[in-house]
């Protein structure tokens, strides 16, 4: 419950400024994009005749197309990595646990760029796997052949949003239920028919309905792969060749916009009411049993090839890193640690960008993150749920459109004294890196505050600390953990990050990691350094991620039991 | 020496309260209704009632918590009605304890002084004293979570305690504890409250623990203040039908009053008659407590005296309680309660037999309506 609704100035003052700052930064750009889009571009009507000249081009119908297949095939393949993993783990006793958490971290700590020309080298026409397959059966399997090297490479990304919703909601379906359907005689096929199926699908098509957002909007891998025949390709070599006025990067940011909501709206209305993290509280699930010895080596065999699977992209990438000159063979030539001296070198501002912005933006995400949490389970403002609601809605917008927006919005606005437009500004990366992960903050402060107990605040009040020093002595440092996951989670997604800022780095000396990795591996040359910068990424993000893992254990161990007790009654 | 001056300056400090016709609602729900309570410096005085009735609600009320009520808050005259909680100066203890799990027992105590921006030598020294008299200074290193529920406890009430809050204000405290240690922690408070002469606000659902400890009781139900008085008050003498039947065990029947050869006669629907010392004319309830009746087999000796007034029914229970021994007769359709006090080898009567009961008109209540 709220308290008194008098004094609600400082959080009023506080709400403000934070819808300012969304809707400056999320709403208006957006709406600015969606606007052009629909906008006449000589007489600034509104009209129709974009979508049309969109649809009676070729190239744009079948970029479309080509989208919507390489999303949706991936959806499939990437459901055919996660089925076995997630049966596997919820049904046999089997370290189904570590595997799957640890799977689950993959796709938010590289994005799958990063790893698209380690995977051509190892299964392209000339890769590794073609050349040992040639030599031993005389076979070439075109794993990376056109549009399937995007499938290949986004589906061995993405699959864990699948494995993991799918494993919550089967180790969700109680055991009694089961019980109960077998105490009925129901069993085999039938069980999994009518009980089984039904609780899983709900999972599973989150899971699935994420990846297809992911892969739809995805710029980085097809732009390293090279397939411009793409929305998202098209969108960014439309603006950054032709302008920001031309008006076919709008039609296609509306459309991918447009999809990116149509797959959240479905997984939110599969997921409703079934919140599988917090209902699952151990013990639950299906009931397992032990494998005996030929299903335990069948089951290992499986997850080791999509193991090995998986880790393609990171193998291919230290391979590459370390390699002299790697083509036409199965392994590099020689080894050498040259790319990594070059990259720190010549190089280093990449790296030092990406610790400065990605810092700024993990910081400014916690900051946002608190912030909206506490004045919306915390205060009675009027219309606080609207700050929850848009800045969760940053997830449905894709990179290329906030920053196409954003150079739309921000290109006449001339910061004052460095006297440079605010779209080329080095400041705005960080403001947009900051958008687009404000979710993940988010979600990661709501729950850090709902953790603490509002009695404790209470006390604190109570003996005299104002509602401004509570938050300060009690309700941050009790959300310490939560904020600081928040900020590693936003940290490491943000300095892999690659859509948004390719369209608004402005200089090279303004680049972060990602946009460096770009740049390399455009030539042959560049991607040794281009790898070696890859790995740094990695080594940076896992690093940040391990340490707060400790230091959150740490806190929970010290104080768990006793805020459990808080949180009791 | 210095331990009973602070104790002196506390009682100084330590006021009344009075709260004028307070009401509150979530929402629509009212769950307040136009509660006027005095309450004076010193006492220890307790909100009873059901789960519910809406005492947490009042008591948070008055620490400043929850939604605005309306009517009024005085803490010793000056009113709070409008002040924030960090400016009324009272101690709450809450259920659960609300130990702040990132500080140690000494932070925790020290907090209040903290925000009160006092110099850090009388903050040492206060902190000190308040874990002194609590008795835990040498667990002040350690977290919350290392302590158990009594010791927690213990810390909860030393960090309101350091801060010499105007009034104490206690929210089920004991609830938590198991049964031995609730005795125990619920005598150490009313120790602490009395060395401290502090006025206290203690809230419980268990009557025994309000009689034990409270020197006044307002009883609750539904929002509504029921009757306010001491523990005897209450028991010996409710004002209406709840307060009979929630402190203690009541027999009730309904009927109405009439006078007859100049003194009130209550009668029931059933024919069942009491001749009273006093009472209302008109519709009317009278209450009696079973130990209060005395037991005897049909047509045995007659007890309790000239006066005493005889009902004839027929034992359809019998519970034996140890100390006591407790029956249900049926009286002409109402069911009655007997307390007989148990000895060694009495003799009992079996359920079917009929009975005699006697009982003295000034043990009877009779509440109007
Ligand atoms: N935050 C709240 N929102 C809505 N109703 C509440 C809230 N807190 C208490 N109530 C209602 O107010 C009434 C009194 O509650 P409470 O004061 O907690 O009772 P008690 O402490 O006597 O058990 C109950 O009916 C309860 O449901
Ligand atoms: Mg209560």
């Amino acid at each position: 419950m709220t308290s008194f609704s008098r004094r609600q100035w400082a959080p009023g003052a506080v709400g403000l400024l934070l819808a300012a700052f969304l809707v400056v930064f999320l709403v208006v750009p957006v709406v600015k994009v969606i606007f052009v889009a629909f906008q006449d571009p000589n007489t600034g009507a509104v009209t129709l005749i974009n979508f049309v000249d969109f649809f009676n081009t070729s190239l744009f119908r079948d970029s479309f197309v080509n989208s919507l297949y390489v999303a949706g095939t991936s959806v499939i393949v990437a459901s055919v990595i996660a089925l076995p993993l997630a049966y596997f783990t919820t049904r046999f006793n089997f370290g189904g646990a570590v595997l799957i958490q640890t799977l689950g971290i993959i796709p938010l700590i590289m994005p799958p760029f990063v790893g698209a020309v380690a995977m051509q080298l190892l299964l392209g026409p000339n890769g590794s796997v073609n050349l040992l397959l040639d030599e031993w059966f005389g076979i070439n399997i075109p794993f990376m052949e056109g549009l399937n090297g995007v499938v290949l490479v986004e589906s061995v990304h993405y699959f864990p949003f699948i494995l993991i919703n799918l494993s919550a909601a089967l180790n969700n379906i109680d055991q009694a239920m089961e019980e109960s359907a077998q105490n009925l005689g129901s069993s085999g096929l039938r069980l999994f028919r009518r009980i089984v199926f039904p609780l899983a699908m709900p999972g599973y098509v989150a899971g699935a309905s994420l990846v297809f957002l992911k892969v739809f909007d995805d710029l980085g891998t097809p732009l390293l792969l090279n397939i411009n025949t793409m929305l998202a390709p098209q969108a960014y070599l439309r603006i950054s060749s032709i302008g920001i006025s031309d008006p076919m990067g709008y039609v296609i940011s509306v459309i991918l916009v447009a999809f990116s909501l149509f797959s959240l709206w479905v997984s939110l209305l599969t997921l409703r009411g079934k919140d599988y993290a917090t209902v699952q509280k151990g013990g639950g699930g299906l009931r397992k049993r032990d494998l005996r010895p030929w299903e335990k080596a069948g089951c290992y065999a499986v997850v080791v090839l999509i193991l090995l699977l998986v880790l393609s992209p990171h193998i291919g990438l230290m391979l590459l890193s370390f390699g002299t000159v790697w083509s036409y063979s199965v392994l590099p030539d020689a080894y050498t640690v040259d790319h990594y001296l070059r990259v720190f070198g010549t190089a280093s501002q990449y790296i030092t960008n990406t610790l400065l912005y990605a810092g700024l933006a993990g910081l400014a995400d916690v900051i946002l993150g608190t912030a909206i949490a506490y004045i919306v389970w915390r205060t009675g403002l009027a219309g606080r749920k609207w700050l929850d609601y848009v800045g969760m809605g940053a997830v449905a917008i894709p990179g290329v459109v906030l920053g196409i927006g954003y150079l739309r919005t921000f290109y006449d606005f001339q910061v004052p004294v460095i006297d440079k437009p605010l779209a080329s500004w080095w400041v705005i990366i960080v403001v947009a890196l900051a958008v687009r992960r404000l979710p993940y903050a988010l979600r990661a402060c709501v729950a850090a505050l709902q953790q603490v107990s509002e009695m404790l605040e209470e006390a604190a009040e109570n003996l005299g600390a104002t509602k401004a020093r509570t938050v300060w002595r009690i309700t941050v440092p009790l959300m310490s953990g939560g904020i600081l996951a928040g900020f590693v989670t936003s940290f490491a997604t943000a300095s892999v990050e690659l859509s948004a800022t390719i369209m608004l780095v402005s200089a090279e000396s303004d680049a972060p990691l990602a946009y460096g990795i770009y740049e390399f591996m455009q030539s042959a040359s560049g991607r040794g350094p281009g790898a070696a910068l890859g790995i740094i990424a990695v080594v940076i993000v896992g690093i940040g991620t391990y340490v707060s893992h400790r230091v959150i254990e740490r806190g929970r161990r010290e104080r768990a039991p006793d805020v459990a007790l808080a949180a009791g009654v | 020496m210095s331990q009973t001056q602070s104790a002196a300056q506390r009682a100084t400090q330590s006021t009344d309260v009075t709260i004028e016709n307070l009401s509150l609602s979530f929402g629509t729900t009212e769950v307040l209704k136009g509660i006027d309570l005095t309450i004076g410096r010193g006492e220890f005085f307790t909100f009873l009632g059901p789960s519910g009735s809406g005492k947490s609600t009042l008591l948070r009320a008055i620490a400043g918590f929850g939604p605005r009520p309306s009517g009024r808050i005085l803490i010793g005259g000056e009113e709070v009605t409008r002040l924030p909680p960090w400016k009324r100066n009272l101690g709450m203890v809450f259920q659960s304890y609300a130990l702040w799990p990132h500080m140690t027992v000494r932070r925790n105590v020290a907090f209040g002084l903290e925000e009160r921006k006092l110099p850090r030598e009388e903050i040492r020294r206060r902190v000190e004293a308040a874990l002194e008299l609590v008795g835990l200074l040498d667990l002040a290193e350690r977290r919350p979570s290392q302590l158990s529920g009594g010791q927690q406890q213990r810390v909860a009430l030393a960090r309101t305690i350091v801060v010499e809050p105007r009034v104490l204000l206690l929210d089920e405290p004991l609830s938590n504890l198991d049964a031995n240690l609730r005795v125990q922690m619920r005598r150490e408070i009313l120790d602490l409250q009395r060395k401290l002469s502090l006025t206290t606000i203690f809230v419980t659902h268990d009557q025994e623990e309000a009689n034990t400890t409270s020197d006044r009781i307002a009883v609750l139900n539904d929002g509504v203040l029921q009757q306010v008085g001491s523990p005897v008050e209450l028991y010996d003498r409710p004002a209406n039908l709840f307060v009979a039947g929630f402190l203690g065990t009541a027999n009730v029947l309904e009927g109405r009053v009439e006078a007859q050869a100049g003194r009130p006669l209550f009668r029931t629907a059933d024919g069942i008659e009491v001749p009273l010392i006093e009472g209302p004319d008109g519709p009317c309830s009278i209450v009696f407590r079973p130990q209060n009746l005395v037991i005897v087999a049909e047509g045995g000796e007659p007890a309790g005296g000239a006066g005493a007034v005889k009902l004839s029914g027929v034992v359809r229970h019998r519970e034996f309680l140890g100390s006591i021994i407790r029956y249900a007769v049926e009286v002409a359709g109402n069911v009655i309660l007997v307390d007989d006090s148990h000895q060694r080898g009495q003799v009992t009567l079996d359920a079917g037999e009929p009975a005699d009961l006697f009982f003295n008109p000034d043990e009877v209540v009779a509440l109007a309506g």
